[in-house]
């Protein structure tokens, strides 16, 4: 798919994900060896964006599965459409039981679910399992015979192979350790905070109607907050949200009025933001 | 690997200094595979040697699996691939010129140039020792007579005058400049770690000089800003905990064979045991009780441990806190969920509770005697009882029948000891007359403390 991983920092920038050389060159060997790339990080730094981001230069269908407690094979794998099969069953009433017992189990009457769906058929495909970390352990044995093999076992059609195998991501917010087995199938890549440049230029894209100077300011400011120690550090995302927000206001810089009415934009527990005022040297809220 | 593999004079072998860096990640704990060893292999024939940044991500995505471990493969991978070879091209710089340059730098943000300056400090200024065997290179002493500490001032007034107004921002910049700095004693640690390895054997600098990932810091021995970075992973390794706690209550749930009532059971059947049945268990809610020694020794241990068990609290119908020196209070109301700063909470359990008395150091038999007096109805059959403390009881009276008194109330009491268990019961430690009463075990590592309590805590 690649040849050279600035070529892939660049594709990446044209569909609008920027990317920093270890997330760049991780896609890059991913793509090389083969192999599925385990994504994590703090929420709101773009692991779900650089999914659909490598779908969209590779001219691939993105198939996500999002994982959630109580996941199972039927809504990951594939399922039998029952209420078909009963129709059909009584549809052919003068049929012999042999000749609708090889019909009902036929692809006809298979629903597939992402994992299947990703497997089958000649066309590119990015598989993203989101929040993989969300789901029960028994599902992560169920994708290690995918991820490993690109292979599905369907007892009534046998055993089906990727002919293409998909690109595939798996994002974790790390509430849970995922298994050492899953995390031995894939490349890891943790996506931390951007450094101040990269972040300056993701929010000069994302927001490009913003005065350079605030972007800048912004980003510094956010920058300091990481740095304290607070519950829930800013991300990406709010970097975002905050420089919309000043652009929505018509605010030019940042003076202390603004930062303070608007900090609840960046920070999201009251105890946060009461100490962040006292550490950026707010009067009291 | 072949030992010598790793001399300094070795030939650019890329496979068996492959090999190498990955047996020193192992020697840290760091569990690598031999498919991931060929999977790295793959990565550097996929990427060459000719940039090494990305030959750095590209090992570590292939070798890692938590980012935990980034911090050491990052101090290993500087051993192993370094940016250069023996000492800077050019002359050895004068101390002026060179603190001149630092502030250019630092001034800009520009960390090529930082890295280079790092190499010329550790030259210029970080020598000692002149017979072959007795010399090295020491980071200390290099960054002690530069003193970057003291460029502030300049810096700042540096990038005060390129950038003009003074905004908003201008607040912020203080601290920008002291974490470059902060970055800058870092590469130049690096680089005096890279000096050494030249001349002593990378393999040896690997396993001794870089420092172990976070878990697995000695409690007692770890500095202030290595606590500070035990805290943060306070949560992450609180919700693994409760999972793990959660997995064991639903195999638990299901319980184990009741043999009375199965046999009852397999009269019916002519003595058969047809159908099994299984124990109920009753769903309730365990109680702890945590008592922590926070004098000064090992108050970095219980600190951690009391965020732990806070973080934890929603697994429990009832978590209580004391905290004792040679005196016992509770500070179960200090912990409260949300308004708990981990920074300062040593401090103010110190500031705001009565743990000592007439002197100010531990005394574990006063502490205890004064628990099973005052707050002796804490402990009920339900509650499981935690005690943190080294057992160093200063040579006083370690009171054992109010620990025994303890132990037979509580459904289950534990005693977590953060010294190494060949050091119990040696000067003033008592901890071998304790563990006689109670069952003690040695936590030394967050890594020894999250096995423990995953294993300890009641379901």
């Amino acid at each position: 798919m690649f040849t050279s991983v600035d070529e892939v920092s660049a594709r990446l920038a044209e569909t609008g994900y920027l990317a920093s050389p270890a997330v760049a060159t991780t896609v890059f060997l991913a793509d090389r060896l083969g192999k599925p790339l385990l994504v994590e990080g703090p929420a709101g730094v773009g692991k779900t964006e650089l999914a659909k981001a490598v779908a969209q230069v590779a001219g691939a269908r993105l198939v996500r599965l999002q994982c959630y407690e109580g996941v199972d094979e039927a809504r990951a794998l594939y399922e039998w459409n029952h209420a078909k099969q009963l129709l059909r069953i009584s549809a052919g009433r003068e049929e012999s039981w042999d000749e609708t017992r090889t019909d009902i189990f036929s692809e006809e009457f298979l629903l597939t679910r992402p994992l299947l769906t990703a497997i089958r058929g000649d066309d590119p495909k990015v598989l993203l399992i989101d929040e993989t970390d969300k789901a029960d352990v028994e599902v992560e044995g169920l994708l290690l015979e995918v991820l490993s093999d690109f292979q599905v076992t369907v007892p009534e059609l046998g055993t089906i192979t990727a002919t293409r195998r998909p690109f595939v991501v798996l994002t974790s917010n790390a509430s849970r350790e995922l298994s050492e087995a899953l995390r031995r199938r894939c490349l890891f890549l943790h996506i931390g905070f951007p450094e101040e440049e990269l972040e300056r230029r993701i929010v000069r894209l994302k927001v490009p109607d913003i005065d350079e100077a605030l972007a800048a300011s912004v980003v510094r400011v956010v920058g300091a907050l990481r740095a304290m120690d607070l519950r829930k550090v800013p991300s990406v995302a709010e970097t975002l949200d905050w420089a919309r927000t000043l652009l929505a206001l018509g605010a030019d810089t940042l003076d202390e009025t603004v930062v303070r009415d608007t900090l609840g934009v960046i920070l999201k527990h009251q105890d946060d933001v009461l100490k962040a005022a006292a550490k950026l040297d707010l009067d009291a809220l | 690997m072949t030992p010598d593999a790793a001399t300094p004079t070795e030939p650019t072998d890329v496979t068996a200094r492959l090999t190498a860096l990955v047996a020193a990640l192992r020697t840290h704990g760091i569990r690598i595979g031999t498919g991931e060893t060929v999977d790295a292999g793959h990565a550097v024939a996929a990427l060459g040697l000719a940039d090494r940044g990305l030959l750095r991500e590209g090992l570590a995505a292939t070798l890692l699996h938590t980012p935990g471990q980034r911090a050491v493969f990052d101090a290993v991978f500087d051993l192993y691939f370094p940016l250069g070879v023996g000492a800077p091209e050019g002359g050895r710089a004068d101390r002026d010129d060179l603190r001149d340059r630092l502030v250019a730098a630092l001034t800009a943000d520009d960390t090529a140039l930082l890295g280079r300056l790092a190499m010329e400090a550790v030259d210029g200024f970080g020598g000692y020792g002149s017979s072959p065997g007795s010399d090295g290179w020491s980071s200390y002493q290099a960054l002690d007579r530069i003193r970057p500490q003291t460029l502030m001032a300049r810096v700042r007034d540096g990038v005060r005058a390129q950038s003009g107004a003074a905004g908003f921002t201008d607040r912020l910049l203080e601290d920008e400049i002291r974490r470059r700095i902060e970055a800058f004693r870092a590469l130049v640690g690096a680089e005096a770690r890279r000096r050494v390895a030249e001349r002593r054997g990378r393999d040896e600098i690997a396993r001794r000089a870089v420092a172990p990932t976070a878990d697995r810091v000695d409690f007692l021995y770890a500095g202030k800003d290595r606590l500070a970075e035990l805290r943060r992973t306070v949560q992450p390794l609180a919700r693994k905990l409760a999972t793990r706690l959660a997995a064991r209550r639903r195999r638990a749930a299901r319980g184990t064979i009741d043999l009375r009532r199965t046999l009852r059971g397999s009269l019916s059947t002519g003595g058969v045991p047809v159908r099994p049945v299984l124990r109920r268990r009753r769903p309730a809610r365990p109680e702890l009780v945590l008592l922590c020694d926070v004098s000064g020794s090992v108050s970095g241990f219980s600190d951690f441990t009391m965020l732990l068990v806070q973080a934890l609290h929603d697994q429990f119908s009832k978590v209580r806190v004391f905290a004792f020196v040679n005196r016992i209070d509770e500070v179960t109301g200090l912990l409260a969920h949300g308004t708990a700063d981990p920074e300062g909470l040593g401090a103010r359990i110190r500031a705001e509770a009565t743990l000592t008395g007439w002197h100010g150091s531990s005394d574990y038999g006063v502490a205890l005697g004064e628990f099973a007096e005052r707050y002796g109805a804490a402990v009920g059959p339900r509650t499981t009882v935690f005690v943190l403390g080294d057992a160093r009881t200063n040579m006083s009276d370690p009171n054992l029948p109010a620990v025994r008194r303890i132990t037979e109330r509580a459904r289950r009491a534990y005693w977590l000891n953060p010294e190494p268990h060949a050091q119990w019961g040696t000067g003033d430690s008592a901890a071998l007359a304790y563990a006689e009463l109670i069952e003690m075990h040695e936590c030394r590592n967050v890594r020894q403390l999250s096995s423990l309590v995953g294993r300890l805590l009641p379901i």
